[in-house]
């Protein structure tokens, strides 16, 4: 079998007039984690839908493991684990009758139901809560539901939509590190999020959508170096004689600004401290402090489409 | 394009957990206390008039259900009112209910095709009042056996049980009505009004306006009116239009199950046949001249059940 889960090639949804998702093409690999980013409305949850055969594809294929989603549902929808966006439960019906229901809809025999059922639930940090009404549950908490019975399924993909929206900082923290530990178990992971910021983290590779396209793809440093040239951001503070063309003479360093005396800001390609400590030390100057920022996809995004919409105005 | 796998997979899971929820729901005890109620009391008055009148009556047990001369506090109508309600209380809100608890997305990604949800919750509303309905059935009939003393012949018996296959095919009507409504409209108030609606619109408004319409599509005829008879034509207009209620339909099927002796059906057929009138009917012509009734109530199920369905497979699932 090959590394690829999941490929689109030309795929295109249009409701009547309106284009909601535009030739995308894309493939996510075994056991990684693949981030759909975007603003709310360019097209992240229908890709999802129709990736899962929960709508038609108006043009272009999707096939997942192989099979395609439109003609052999049943066939993706046993292998892929899906999260919805702001995910419901039954309020009145605890978790662990829940996770039994959809055990049931899954085909999950009756003998191992009960222990597959309290293992996902234990992964998940809910095992206390087991027997409690979903209805009593917090936001954080029915997000972890959904992925306990993601994890239930025993599922080769995990499809979450918006994950982490509404959560509270220490809920997200929890939850991002659960979906590491689904990469871990060789699970591949496609995450959609208007929250860049948030889920950069985790992501391996990851599509920009914009307006129904995938505006950008690979991983966060490539685009950084694509759209930022370079991305990182090296503060310097140190007193010294001509640091600032030291500091510019580095390999891998594009510019080098200063915003007041003694006060450098590199731009670079890479993480460049130790280097630019060297260079201020080796002048003999005095080193302060010094300070990195790693490029942030809301900067790639933000900087990517001021360019598209002044070459559009030119 | 063939789609593989079978329909009917998740069925039973779906059908099982709808059921035990129905069931234990707050919203069926209150029909339930409402059917115990009205039948209670109806049947308490029925009986009692049973015991203080007719003797010689060759179906009396029947009398129980439907009493002679009493059409407004019989138990007949007391069902014909209540089943719509128990129907629409269980059907207004089970689709849109999945989309308003956000569960519909999660339920359908599981590897189940749609109608399986959709039939499964179906089969559940129609086994939920088939439940309702046998129990108030052998309620009745028991309370009779107590009352009256006497046990029910097995002509009776028969009768009584078609009469109850009758309003399980009448509650399929508007249980699937209640469900096309709750895929049609995202709210559930708006499906629980507008089958309400329909339903106030059917029972209250249309007979009239069948009479209405009837007359206006074929005017009586005057020769007909100086005999002091109805023209025939406009007669089956009339009934015909009336018939598009299923109210009317139920009416007339359970007329003729539970009063053999009831000729307003097939009043000419029966001439023909040489039957005598006043004698009543035995109960293969009972089903008989009810037949196209029951048909049509299990066709008009069918019928809105296929519109539900239809919608229901070209929704979007995004809420």
């Amino acid at each position: 079998m090959s590394d690829t889960v999941i490929e689109a090639a030309g795929l295109t949804k249009r409701y009547g007039e309106a284009t909601a998702v535009n030739d995308i093409s894309f493939a996510i690999n075994r056991g990684e984690i693949f981030g759909l980013l975007g603003p709310n409305g360019a097209g992240k949850t229908t890709t999802i839908l129709m990736m899962l055969g929960l709508t038609e594809v108006t043009a272009g294929t999707v096939r997942v493991m192989g099979y395609d989603p439109g003609r052999e549902p049943l066939q993706v929808k046993r292998l892929v684990g899906y999260l919805p966006d702001t995910v419901g439960f039954y309020d009145h019906m605890t978790a662990t009758d829940n996770l039994r229901y959809t055990a049931g809809l899954i085909g999950i025999p009756v003998a191992e139901r009960a222990k597959r059922i309290m293992s996902s639930l234990d992964r998940v940090g809910l095992a206390d809560v087991a027997n409690m009404k979903v209805g009593t549950f917090s936001r954080g908490m029915r997000q972890r539901l959904g992925l306990a019975e993601i994890l239930m399924k025993e599922a080769a993909i995990a499809i979450l939509d918006e994950p982490t929206s509404g959560l509270d900082p220490h809920a997200t923290s929890e939850l991002l590190d659960m979906i590491r530990a689904l990469k871990r178990d060789g699970v591949a992971v496609l995450l959609s999020s208007h929250l860049l910021e948030r889920v950069q983290s985790i992501c391996d590779r990851v599509a920009l959508f914009h307006s129904g396209r995938i505006a950008l793809l690979g991983t966060v440093p490539e685009l950084a170096r694509q759209v930022l040239g370079g991305g990182y951001t090296v503060e310097v503070e140190a007193d010294g004689q001509g640091l600032a063309e030291r500091l510019a003479a580095l390999p891998g360093v594009r510019s080098v600004e200063q915003p007041s005396p003694g006060h450098f800001r590199l731009l670079a390609e890479g993480d460049m401290r130790p280097q630019a400590a060297a260079a201020v030390v080796g002048a003999g100057g005095q080193l302060r402090h010094l300070a990195v920022e790693v490029p942030s996809l809301d900067a790639i995004y933000n900087r990517y489409f001021q360019n598209q919409d002044a070459q559009h105005a030119a | 394009m063939r789609r593989e796998g079978s329909p009917w997979r998740g069925l039973s899971a779906v059908l099982f957990r709808e059921l035990f929820d129905n069931l234990t729901s707050a919203r069926m005890l209150v029909l339930q206390l409402l059917v115990i109620l009205f039948g209670g009391v109806v049947v308490y008055f029925a009986a009692e008039q049973i015991r203080n009148t007719t003797a010689e009556d060759p179906f009396l047990f029947l009398r129980l259900f439907a009493p002679p001369g009493q059409s407004l506090l019989s138990f007949v109508t007391v069902l014909s009112i209540l089943i719509p309600l128990i129907a629409i209380g269980l059907g207004f809100d089970s689709v849109n209910g999945e989309y308003n608890r956000r569960t519909m997305s999660r339920i359908l990604s599981q590897p189940i095709y749609r109608d399986a949800l959709l039939l499964g919750k179906f089969l559940a509303g129609l086994a939920t009042i088939t439940i309702c309905l046998i129990t108030l059935w052998l309620m009745v009939i028991g309370f009779g056996l107590v009352r009256l003393g006497i046990p029910p012949s097995a002509e009776e018996l028969t009768r009584c049980v078609i009469f109850l296959l009758v309003s399980i095919a009448y509650a399929g009507v508007w249980l699937s009505l209640a469900m096309l409504f709750s895929i049609l409209f995202r709210s559930t108030a708006t499906a629980a009004l507008t089958s309400l609606g329909v339903w106030l619109f059917l029972a209250l408004l249309w007979p009239a306006l069948a009479q209405l319409i009837g007359e206006v599509i074929s005017p009586s005829d005057i020769r007909f009116a100086q005999l002091g008879l109805p023209t025939p034509d406009t007669v089956a207009w009339q009934q015909g239009l009336a018939r598009l209620s299923p109210g009317t339909l139920y009416g007339e099927a359970v007329l003729a199950m539970l009063s053999p002796e009831a000729q307003s059906l097939t009043n000419l057929l029966a001439q023909f046949q040489g039957r005598i009138m006043g004698a009543p009917l035995p109960v293969g012509q009972s089903i008989l001249s009810a037949w196209p009734q029951m048909v049509s109530l299990i066709a008009g199920t069918i019928l809105l059940y296929v519109a539900g369905y239809v919608v229901f497979q070209r929704q979007e699932v995004r809420a």
